[in-house]
């Protein structure tokens, strides 16, 4: 039997292979997937409907399993609800995503294709997190 | 392979290396029934909340991100990257990692994952990501704002 972490890292490997063999570590080809107005480079659209595809396969046998191979249970988002967080928090994120052509994978997996400049926008990624963190602790 | 009016992308490599993340994301969601959201598991890893599968499960994941590039970058001989300058990708990480925390995702949670699932709180991050993103790029360009 596989241990758990073993596949998680094996999972993350494919997905960073994925990423940088779909031209995604490269915030110059992101940046021109969102240029849509401009010069439009559609590989995103590519990488996003491979990837899609997989998956939707994939959920239609979670519910022909009682529990996953590994675990004894699935932990899954329940949550339907769409709140003002969900979408402000998400046009914050696409806008940085449109700053520099990273989000939060190709950031990491660029850390050996780029390691300073990478390195600089995990940094502030995690920055970024702790803030929220910090805020909603204070509030609470 | 090119495609036709667009000779800059690369439809082939781009949909293998979406294949690629697909099975990422089935092996995490068949094998220990979690959602692969690059961002909760990167907070996960660094105590900063994220999703909750073990911190070391969610280290493991987070490593094999580089790793997997490394052995693209090693097979290929080199990876084509341009990257902005550090002021550009400091504010973007921010902006990137508040919004993630506050979105409860980024473009693997809710663009793969939840797209896949038809997850009606995914669908409507991603499509507001997406104009966020194509409208930065956009008042960007129009400004002459490069980020190189």
């Amino acid at each position: 039997m596989m241990r758990p972490s073993i596949v998680s890292l094996l999972s993350g490997t494919l997905f960073g292979a994925g990423l940088a063999l779909g031209g995604m570590t490269d915030p110059a080809r992101v940046r021109g997937f969102l240029d849509l107005f401009g010069d439009w480079d559609p590989t995103l659209a590519f990488v996003m409907g491979g990837a899609v595809i997989v998956m939707a396969i994939a959920w239609r046998l979670v519910p022909r399993m009682s529990e996953p191979l590994l675990d004894g249970q699935f932990h899954l988002p329940t949550r339907s609800d769409l709140t003002p967080r969900l979408i402000g928090g998400a046009a914050l994120f696409g806008i940085g995503w449109g700053i520099a052509g990273l989000c939060p994978g190709p950031g990491i997996a660029a850390l050996v294709i780029e390691p300073a400049a990478a390195a600089i926008f995990v940094i502030a990624m995690l920055g970024g997190m702790a803030l929220v963190r910090i805020f909603e602790g204070a509030r609470s | 392979m090119t495609l036709p009016g667009f000779p800059e992308a690369a439809p082939l490599e781009g949909l293998a290396g979406g294949v690629l993340i697909g099975l990422a994301a089935a092996l995490m969601l068949l094998a220990l029934g979690r959602i692969a959201g690059v961002s909760g598991l990167a907070a996960r890893a660094v105590g900063l909340g994220g999703s909750g599968i073990a911190r070391s499960g969610a280290w493991m994941f987070i490593i094999g991100l580089p790793l997997g590039a490394l052995i693209v970058l090693l097979a290929s001989g080199g990876i084509a990257a341009s990257f902005a300058n550090p002021l550009t990708l400091g504010i973007a990480g921010l902006l990137v990692g508040i919004g993630t925390s506050l979105g409860s995702g980024c473009t693997s949670g809710h663009g793969v994952c939840g797209i896949s699932r038809l997850s009606g709180r995914s669908v409507v991050a991603t499509v507001t990501f997406m104009i966020a993103g194509i409208a930065t790029v956009a008042v960007m360009n129009a400004f002459g704002l490069a980020v190189q």
